[in-house]
């Protein structure tokens, strides 16, 4: 084993990006610069990682060649390719799109150097192989984060990051507690290690149901699950349009990974309660999901209700831990990221545009913005899981998943949200592009170049990668082997030994 | 000494959550660097205590305590620090923008954007 750089690039790059602007000082261009072609490094450099690790098979770096169950690893598997790319790819166009929305104060105020520290602790977050590593890791983008919502001082931020601080430092706490007991228990913190000392481990099945509790509570909090998913519509709807794109298309999902992960590898024994409790919260995360997203007209908060439909679609995929189960998952969470993204910078060219959050008072834009308007209905359509985009891929497999499993009946409460999905982002649609206003609008006069850049580019990925899914089949279905069966995850800890 | 540590850690915890659950961000952010305090504790006792023993893995020593609860929460505390000091600044502001440091007061804020 030799300690391959690699793996760690997409950790390093945006850490010394943001350190590098910390040093220019408060010059928003040479920031503009950096973060940019930082962002193009990094999706270069994470695509160029998927195709390695479909080659060779998961890269293993050891840090400071400390070997493996002692020291902190970093895995880069392929469900961790998929994400570092994907998060590299919605950071790379959200950093354009701030270029002409989030304003100049705040870019003066080191904007893109929190972005790249946000970033960092994403991908550390994905790759790491050892579970206090990754609480490290959380708490980096956590910090980052409350440093992102709270910037610009506008009283709503103040208000709203304060509650999602308070939230996200006990959830953190719980995090160590369970931590302390999983270490307790097993007296390691590497996973790999903890998957084969589990695998044969025969104490108490209370106290791994315990840990798996805890996991529970504080995944479920920073992903936003039933019932503790109550900061999420107030805090995310706070910050300004790209940072809630940011945090809509990233951090919820880093708590899913979390989850998906952890309950692999860990949470074996018992599934019949683990991976249950799991599922009901997803179907209730669903339910939830879709009366918010029913009920709403403001823009900001149908997307961010699809958020938390979207979740649940993906952890029913992931508590049914099978081939196909893991296989939807994979491909839904990578699609949501993406139209995640680019439905928020949407919404926010609107916003931006005309001034108004709420659906209700809009009507009539496809006169002015035909080509954002139909970008919408393809996001849409791509939101809501039409074929041929990629939405459709994940759902057919979780789908088929939970019908091969028995779960009929969360197969046709997850199909139904799909209409739920497609009739709430239509409506705005409808409302938006169609018909006349109530009352006259006077569209402000905004740049706006790179706004549409950034959203239309993501709209095109999304696209393409649901036109290409099938030939990116082999690389979803090496991601999904981590998941449905770990022991590919950990036997890189044989060559160790 | 285990048990009376996990019951300080206990009461810690317990004292946490009724200042968390106050009206007054201060008492909250008090509440939660008092909860990291008995977390931290918690992962002491996770690794057993025990007293006059070195922190040596070697095939010669026999009984030796675990040094990684220490550096685990090592790394904690500093977190837990930073967290502290940036929720400070946070109260400061919110006080200095919104007027209260009640949280009854703290919410619908209208959109100001």
């Amino acid at each position: 084993m030799t300690t391959n750089i690699l793996p760690m690039l997409p950790i390093i790059l945006p850490f010394i990006a943001g350190v590098i602007m910390l040093f220019i000082g408060k010059r928003p261009i040479p920031h503009r610069m950096v973060s940019a072609v930082t962002g193009l490094m990094m999706v270069g450099i994470a695509a160029f990682n998927i195709y390695y690790v479909y080659k060779n098979g998961a890269m293993v770096t050891f840090i400071s060649n400390w070997s493996a169950p002692f020291g902190i690893s970093v895995v880069y598997d392929m469900v961790a390719a998929l994400l570092v790319f994907t998060t590299s790819l919605v950071m790379f166009f959200v950093v354009i799109y701030s270029f002409q929305s989030i304003g100049y104060e705040r870019e003066r105020y080191y904007y893109y150097p929190m972005v790249m520290f946000m970033i960092t602790g994403i991908n550390g977050a994905f790759t790491t192989g050892d579970i206090f590593n990754m609480f490290v890791f959380f708490e980096v983008f956590l910090l980052a984060s409350y440093v992102l919502i709270t910037l610009g001082s506008r009283k709503i931020q103040l208000q709203e990051g304060f509650k999602y601080l308070v939230v996200n430092i006990v959830s953190s706490n719980f995090f160590l507690v369970g931590l302390a007991y999983l270490y307790s228990v097993t007296g390691s913190l590497n996973m790999a290690d903890i998957h084969i000392k589990l695998s044969n481990y025969d104490g108490s099945l209370a106290i791994m149901t315990l840990v798996a509790v805890v996991f529970i509570f504080v995944f479920a909090t920073k992903a936003g699950l039933f019932p503790l998913y109550f900061w999420m519509p107030g805090s995310y709807s706070a910050p300004p349009m790209p940072v809630i794109a940011l945090f809509g298309a990233l951090l919820t999902k880093v708590g899913v990974y979390a989850i998906a992960r952890t309950f692999s590898l860990f949470f074996t024994s018992d599934t019949a309660y683990t991976h249950q409790v799991l599922l009901l919260l997803a179907l209730l995360t669903i339910v939830a999901g879709c009366i918010g997203a029913l009920a709403y007209t403001d823009m900001k908060k149908v997307i961010i209700y699809n958020i938390m439909i979207a979740i649940g679609v993906i952890i029913v995929g992931f508590s049914m831990m099978d081939y196909a189960g893991t296989i939807g998952g994979m491909y839904y969470l990578i699609h949501d990221m993406i139209i995640k993204a680019a439905l928020f910078l949407l919404i926010g060219f609107i916003i931006y545009r005309t001034g108004k959050n709420d659906a209700a008072d809009l009507g009539g834009l496809i006169k002015q913005h035909p080509v954002v308007g139909w970008t919408f209905f393809i996001a849409g359509l791509s939101l809501a899981g039409v074929p041929p985009f990629p939405g459709f891929f994940g759902k057919l497999y979780i789908v088929e998943s939970a019908f091969n499993n028995g779960h009929t009946f969360s197969a046709i409460i997850v199909l139904l949200s799909s209409l739920i999905v497609l009739y709430s982002i239509m409506k705005v649609f409808i409302k938006v592009f169609w018909g006349e206003p109530s009352e006259p609008i006077e569209l402000k006069d905004i740049k706006s170049d790179k706004l549409l850049f950034s959203a239309i580019g993501l709209v095109i990925v999304s696209t393409v990668f649901g036109l290409s899914a099938d030939f990116l089949f082999p690389a979803f279905e090496m991601a999904a082997e981590a998941f449905y069966n770990p022991s590919s995850y950990s036997n890189y800890l044989m060559g160790v030994e | 000494m285990e048990l009376v540590t996990i019951i300080l850690s206990g009461i810690l915890i317990a004292s946490a959550t009724y200042l968390i659950l106050s009206k007054s961000v201060l008492r909250i952010i008090i509440g939660v660097s008092i909860l990291s305090h008995g977390v931290h504790l918690m992962i002491l006792t996770m690794g057993q205590l025990k007293r006059g023993n070195v922190p040596v893995l070697d095939d010669t020593v026999s009984s030796y305590s675990d040094p990684l609860p220490q550096a685990l929460i090592l790394t904690a505390i500093v977190i837990s620090f930073a967290l502290t000091a940036y929720s400070l600044v946070l109260l400061l502001r919110n006080y200095k923008e919104l007027g209260t440091d009640n949280t009854e007061d703290m919410k619908g804020v209208p959109h100001d954007d």
